[in-house]
């Protein structure tokens, strides 16, 4: 059977970027809908309804914080869209800024008339110099053709979309982070509440949401609410993007309904282990996430059951490991990253992920003290929730489950100041094929041939 | 030396300057302008952004230093950016590193003595871990990278600009 894909149906098809081919598939129809058929407060209901949760890593429900912008305050409300993609092993907003720009457009529209919103900024990492450009070029031809604008879609309502390109800090995916870098100044996240949707650009009541987010509206306001929920698992409205990357065959971007078994996606999609190896771990939300072990990959893929197990499903960033990986050195790639990227406001948090990332290194070279694991673990309990925004959670969350999943090899590190795992280079068989004339992307879920 | 936007430059940051409510807010793509105009960003760069934007210089340099993507010094003509992040180390990452610090016989963060190239390993992901090992050459992205890969995108296009 053909799995169902709702925005990933054109990924790897150049034709779908250009206008004339998004229009003549039905594109900017649920635009029409939402502007022409429903008042904006019942694009918020459906969108309530479709339990259509925030894909930037929170999975807060998409309706309800649109529900929370306050109407009334004279000012004016601002749609800022989180393009920054910064979790390590998450890479699907590129592939729909590449591939299907116009259908993000679409759900901005779509976002914007539900809230009352006239204009919107899309911030966008710097790294990605491709993927804006060809935003950039919808942008204009969607302005060119009268669908964005002061007159969008012909219709009484206006629009204006502002590109703003990042400057390389993970911090700024951060909502508050992010708000700051919109406004000049350093990426610092900010203490919470007020809430952006009541404070946030320039002091105004603003909606962020992430690219995939709003990229699934005008299926739910082509198709309701209900038919939306129904597709995924309970509570976890529809399908979403998974970036599927590590030692997996066929890595790539697949769409799956909410709920789909991880082993479903790493042996279906993925096409199984690369090189012939065993499973030994997987990270399902990003590095942010606590790692899984081999055992655990039955669990359905959606926010609620991946909390259940301790873990969070996160951006849906997928890192495979195989039987070869050392997990003392992943925990040191991670807990280096962390340390780089703390903004340095808060102590927990700035002192922190220091403090781990130089006890990993003493534990991986033999160098630590004898007790260093409990340290580290009674490092992560001070650095959980102490500090202004969820990086240092982020940071702490993975480190407590690779200390007590893997326990073993940080001992024997320790110990030996090696492992008794022999990682051979990777095989690089395809070398290359993964080239887009764009200088990026491969074809998700179409093998990359 | 001293720096003045090109004046189609200076343009598009004046149409920049429409699109926020405050001046300050066109910071980041003023320093981008910086960039793109020199290769770097240079002091004298930084005063001018901030003439321009009615900005202490300190503010502008403190927001120059906090993002990684800006340079602050002359690179080398085309900049090589090698991620480092955990799916790229799971797929092998540190076997092209060493190969750049050899092939290039410069360490991370800096640049050949002939100025073609400067590099640097990058902890944060770039967001394309399905390239993995993969690294940035100019706007490009290039992966999955094996040390045959990287002579053949090192060796086989030295003259053309970052782009
Ligand atoms: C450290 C950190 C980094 C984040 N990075 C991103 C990111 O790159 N992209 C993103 O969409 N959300 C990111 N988020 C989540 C945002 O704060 C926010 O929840 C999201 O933009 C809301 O949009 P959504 O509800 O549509 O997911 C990050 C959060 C934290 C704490
Ligand atoms: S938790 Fe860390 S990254 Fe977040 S604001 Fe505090 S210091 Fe900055
Ligand atoms: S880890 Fe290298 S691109 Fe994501």
């Amino acid at each position: 059977m053909e799995r169902l894909r709702l925005i990933s149906r054109d990924f790897g098809n150049s034709r779908a970027r250009k206008l004339d081919y998004y229009r003549a598939h039905g594109g900017y129809q649920a635009a029409l809908k939402a502007l022409d058929e429903m008042a904006p407060r019942r694009i918020t209901e459906e969108v309530i309804k479709s339990n259509l949760r925030g894909l930037g890593g929170a999975g807060f429900p998409v309706g309800r914080k649109w529900s929370f912008v306050p109407s009334n305050t004279g000012k004016p409300i601002y749609l800022v869209v989180n393009a920054d993609e910064g979790e390590p092993g998450t890479f699907k907003d590129r592939y729909i800024m590449e591939w299907d720009p116009h259908r993000l457009l679409e759900g901005m529209i779509i976002c914007a008339r539900a809230v009352g919103i006239h204009t919107a900024y899309i911030y966008i990492r710097g790294e990605y110099v491709h993927p804006e450009r060809i935003l950039r070029e919808a942008i204009e031809e969607a302005y060119r053709e009268g669908i964005l604008g002061s007159r969008v879609l012909g219709r009484d309502f206006s629009l204006d979309v502002h590109m703003h390109v990042g400057a390389g800090a993970y911090i700024c995916g951060e909502e508050t982070g992010l708000l700051e870098s919109l406004e000049g100044k350093k990426g610092w996240p900010r203490l919470k509440p007020p809430f952006p949707a009541v404070v946030g650009a320039f002091g105004c009541p603003t909606v962020i949401n992430n690219v995939e987010s709003l990229t699934y509206l005008p299926h739910i306001v082509a198709n309701g609410g209900e038919w939306f929920a129904n597709l995924g698992s309970e509570r976890n409205g529809g399908l979403r993007l998974f970036s599927l990357s590590g030692d997996v065959k066929r890595p790539g971007v697949y769409e799956l309904p909410m709920g789909t078994p991880l082993r479903e996606l790493i042996y279906g999609c993925g096409g199984g282990m690369a090189d012939g190896k065993q499973l030994k771990a997987v990270i399902p939300g990003g590095s942010s996430a606590a790692v899984l072990t081999a055992d655990e990959i039955d669990v359905p893929l959606d926010f609620d059951h991946l909390a259940r197990i301790g873990s969070m499903l996160g951006s849906a960033g997928i890192v495979v490991m195989a039987e070869d990986v050392c997990m003392v050195e992943a925990m040191r790639v991670i807990s280096h990253f962390y340390a780089h990227e703390s903004c340095g406001q808060c102590t927990p948090c700035r002192e922190g992920t220091g403090w781990v990332a130089r006890t990993v290194d003493a534990i991986h070279s033999g160098r630590a003290r004898r007790r260093s694991v409990e340290d580290l673990m009674q490092i992560a309990d001070n650095m959980s929730g102490t500090s202004i925004c969820a990086l240092c959670d982020g940071a702490a969350m993975p480190l407590r489950s690779f200390l007590v999943k893997f326990r073993g090899e940080f001992d024997y590190h320790l110990k030996h100041g090696r492992c008794d795992l022999k990682r051979p280079v990777p095989a690089v068989a395809r070398s290359g094929v993964f080239q887009a004339p764009t200088g990026s992307g491969g074809i998700p879920g179409a093998g990359q041939e | 030396m001293s720096f003045e936007f090109s004046r189609e430059r200076r343009e598009r940051l004046e149409s920049l300057l429409k699109v926020y409510p405050t001046r300050r807010a066109a910071l980041l793509p003023a320093l981008h302008l910086v960039q793109e105009q020199l290769g770097h960003v240079s002091p004298e760069g930084e005063e001018h952004v901030a003439r321009i934007l009615g900005l202490p210089v300190i503010d502008v340099h403190e927001v120059l230093t906090f993002y990684t993507l800006y340079r602050t010094r002359p690179m080398g003509r085309r900049h090589i950016r090698l991620c480092t992040s955990i799916s790229c180390w799971v797929r092998g990452c540190r076997s092209v590193q060493r190969y750049l610090e050899e092939k290039l016989e410069v360490a991370s963060g800096g640049t050949t003595t002939d100025g073609e190239f400067s590099w640097e390993a990058v902890q944060q992901c770039m967001g394309a871990c399905e390239l993995a090992p993969m690294m940035q050459v100019g706007n490009d992205y290039h992966g999955p990278v094996s040390r045959s890969e990287v002579d053949r995108i090192l060796d086989g296009e030295t003259s053309r600009e970052e782009g």
